[in-house]
């Protein structure tokens, strides 16, 4: 009785062991995508970002080393708690391989302290943040697309050059704009310039006009906006209307291309910025945003084509070293060069931060634009060193030990 | 020049100014959320999206329809008017007979759903909507340069605050109002269609919102969440005012925007809260609001 017991035990369990074996043969690679799906920062990254990445695993054949390729999205509605606790649950119920995503710096930090514990590849598009590839990061993340160093070498030192030497800064009273801010005055000071002062405003305020108005007696040349999104729509547009721009010079750290359409050239047009991507660079980046464009009906911003590079890179390096193993693919994606249609010269510094060519851009007038979309005109193409800086952050903390 | 406080006096000055012109919005925003709270005891968390919807409506009628803006201030409030007496015919007066929450979580409901259509018809950084012809350019004030838009927000906003105050507190329309929320088994007894009367105040404090969202319109991005972030703030100035009191709206919302246009120079961070402790203070002093009557 107790033998015929224990064999019956012994067949279910090896039976319930052969099916797990199998299972795990094809397993599916899972990507994870937790963004602002719905918020402020929805139409710079959000669904058109999981769009890119679906773009990119269909490019790639659907499949890597014969496991099917799965894609995982969420809302992490600007809230790093709600960020942090999906990727913790797909790391521990859905086997999840790697995560993409993380706009909203905040949500971002908050992610990458995941990524550490649970030993899965983050890779930050969305985010602006530099403490992500310096007090922030960790072995597994990549700071793929953009940092606030990168935004604020473009913009601030062209427009220092150009002879705007006092500044005046609009920031968003949060971990972002205070960064972004902190950039520019290092930018601005280096180069001989002077940051005349500044006012936090806090984020998501209704009415910009009374914070233009101390930026505008400051009598500095220049009004830097550290700020993103509807905040810095709305403090450019209040701007124009209090005739601001007509004594000081707009720079604007931070905008996307979903910002200036939003906008139309007639309130941005002359504006300085700096991004690492645009649709209209080449024939490559023209050939993604027309299918890009054919199902978003829009063109891409520089996260949509960051989601859809890093994608790539991602699966080439599991293709390259045969698994998902976390270090290993971690170790060969800071060994291989990038280079696809997002930039031709990419490769990841040691602390994390993907170092690539930023352009600085500026806006076209209304009469200079000749078609849909045709918003931008190169001003200066910034080599990655250049750019971010050659050195790895040495505020890393993996890379002190 | 002179100083108040190490504050050149001209920067207040122009504080002021912009002060009372954002004022002007919360007096809009909180005198129909006073009308509707005073005149059907409903706390209709929908305001904002209904201010959000005007502004749309102004939006969509100049781009489909090329309607400009004079015509959208008057058509974008009765479509949206329109909008309110479905709000109420279908869903809110089942629940005039129950506690107050449920109105509340009915119109939160509304307000999360009216956002969610219009982020996925036209995305969250918004559109621009043009400062119309006739009011471009701007004042020379001596202390600033005030844009002739926005003293024609303070104006229009003052003159249909008065026009409401006047037909409520002055009319016979607006005793008859009265009269029914008081008792209004009373007032039915009289010959007087009640639930029409209700119905169509509700339509009117909605119109209000959205004459205050197409007045918005060419100052800010047209967006989804604009009224979200704006009638919390709203809602403390009813509570400040007293809920229910119109003249304590009016007032409320113009003092509250000026304190909070000067705490922007003195203490930036703090201008997004100052409301919210000025709240606290006045509810802990006079738990009824300032113009309460109870």
């Amino acid at each position: 009785m107790i033998l015929r017991s224990t064999t019956a035990a012994l067949t279910v369990l090896l039976t319930a062991l052969t099916s797990v074996a199998a299972a795990a043969a094809a397993e599916p690679v899972v990507i994870g995508d937790i963004d602002d799906l719905s918020g402020v920062y929805a139409d710079a990254s959000g669904p058109g970002g999981a769009e890119a990445v679906k773009m990119a695993i269909a490019d790639f054949g659907g499949t890597v080393l014969g496991r099917k390729i799965e894609l995982l999205t969420a809302d992490h509605l600007n809230k790093p708690d709600i960020g942090a606790s999906k990727f913790r649950e797909w790391a521990d119920q859905n086997g999840l391989n790697m995560l993409l995503g993380g706009s909203n710096t905040g949500v971002s930090i908050a992610m990458s302290k995941v990524a550490l514990a649970k030993k899965v590849p983050f890779l930050e598009i969305g985010a602006g943040g530099s403490s992500l590839s310096g007090a922030d990061c960790t072995p597994y993340s990549i700071h793929y697309a953009y940092d606030v160093t990168g935004l604020a070498n473009g913009t601030a030192s062209a427009i220092v050059k150009g002879g705007g030497k006092s500044w005046f800064f609009l920031t968003a009273d949060y971990a972002f704009g205070t960064q972004l801010q902190d950039a520019a005055t290092k930018v601005v000071t280096a180069n001989g310039g002077t940051v005349v002062g500044s006012v936090r405003v806090p984020l998501g305020a209704s009415d910009f006009s009374s914070f233009l108005l101390q930026a505008q007696s400051s009598g500095a040349q220049v009004l830097g906006l550290a700020n993103a999104g509807n905040d810095f729509s709305n403090s450019l547009k209040a701007a124009n209307e209090f005739g601001i721009t007509a004594t000081m010079k707009p720079a604007a750290l931070l905008a996307f291309i979903s910002d200036i359409n939003s906008l139309g050239l007639q309130t941005a047009q002359g504006l300085y910025l700096t991004t690492s991507w645009y649709w209209d660079l080449n024939d490559d980046t023209r050939a993604f945003a027309k299918r890009y464009f054919a199902i978003m009906k829009k063109e891409p911003t520089m996260d949509h084509a960051g989601f859809y590079s890093a994608t790539l890179s991602y699966l080439k390096a599991v293709k390259a070293v045969g698994s998902t193993d976390p270090d290993l693919v971690m170790a060969q994606l800071k060994k291989s060069k990038i280079s696809d249609m997002f930039t031709s010269d990419g490769h990841v510094r040691a602390d994390g931060l993907m170092v690539h060519s930023m352009y600085v851009m500026q806006v076209k007038s209304p009469a200079e634009s000749k078609y849909p979309w045709d918003y931008y005109k190169i001003i200066k193409i910034m080599p990655g060193d250049e750019a971010f800086g050659a050195q790895a952050d040495p505020t890393c903390p993996f890379l002190k030990n | 020049m002179s100083h108040l406080l190490g504050i050149p006096l001209p920067a207040i000055l122009g504080q002021l100014m912009l002060g009372l012109v954002n004022g002007s919005f919360y007096a809009l925003l909180s005198l129909g959320l006073a009308v509707i709270f005073g005149l059907l005891g409903v706390v209709n968390f929908a305001h904002g999206a209904f201010y959000m919807l005007g502004a749309f409506a102004a939006y969509i009628g100049l781009q489909l329809f090329g309607i400009g803006y004079w015509w959208s201030l008057l058509l974008a409030p009765l479509a949206v008017g329109l909008l309110g007496i479905l709000t109420e015919r279908l869903f809110l007066r089942h629940l005039y007979r129950l506690d107050p929450l449920y109105g509340l979580l009915l119109t939160f409901g509304l307000a999360l759903i009216a956002e969610g259509v219009m982020r996925s018809q036209f995305g969250s950084s918004g559109n621009s909507y043009p400062v119309p012809e006739q009011l471009r350019g701007g004042l020379n004030l001596g202390f600033m340069v005030l844009p002739v838009y926005r003293a024609w927000v303070v104006l229009a906003s003052l003159g249909v605050c008065t026009l409401t105050w006047f037909v409520i507190e002055r009319t016979r329309l607006g005793a008859t109002l009265r009269a029914a929320t008081e008792n209004a088994r009373l007032v039915q007894a009289f010959g007087i269609n009640v639930p029409i009367l209700v119905m169509f105040t509700y339509a009117g404090g909605v119109a209000l919102a959205a004459f205050a969202g197409v007045l918005a319109a060419p100052i800010v991005q047209v967006r989804p969440l604009m009224g979200s972030s704006l009638v919390i703030v709203v809602f403390a100035v009813v509570v400040i005012g007293g809920m229910g009191s119109i003249l304590g709206a009016i007032v409320t919302g113009l003092a509250l925007g000026v304190i909070e246009g000067l705490t922007k120079v003195v203490y930036p961070e703090a201008s997004n809260i100052v409301v919210f402790v000025i709240m606290a203070i006045v509810l802990v002093w006079r738990p009824a609001g300032l113009f309460g009557r109870e």
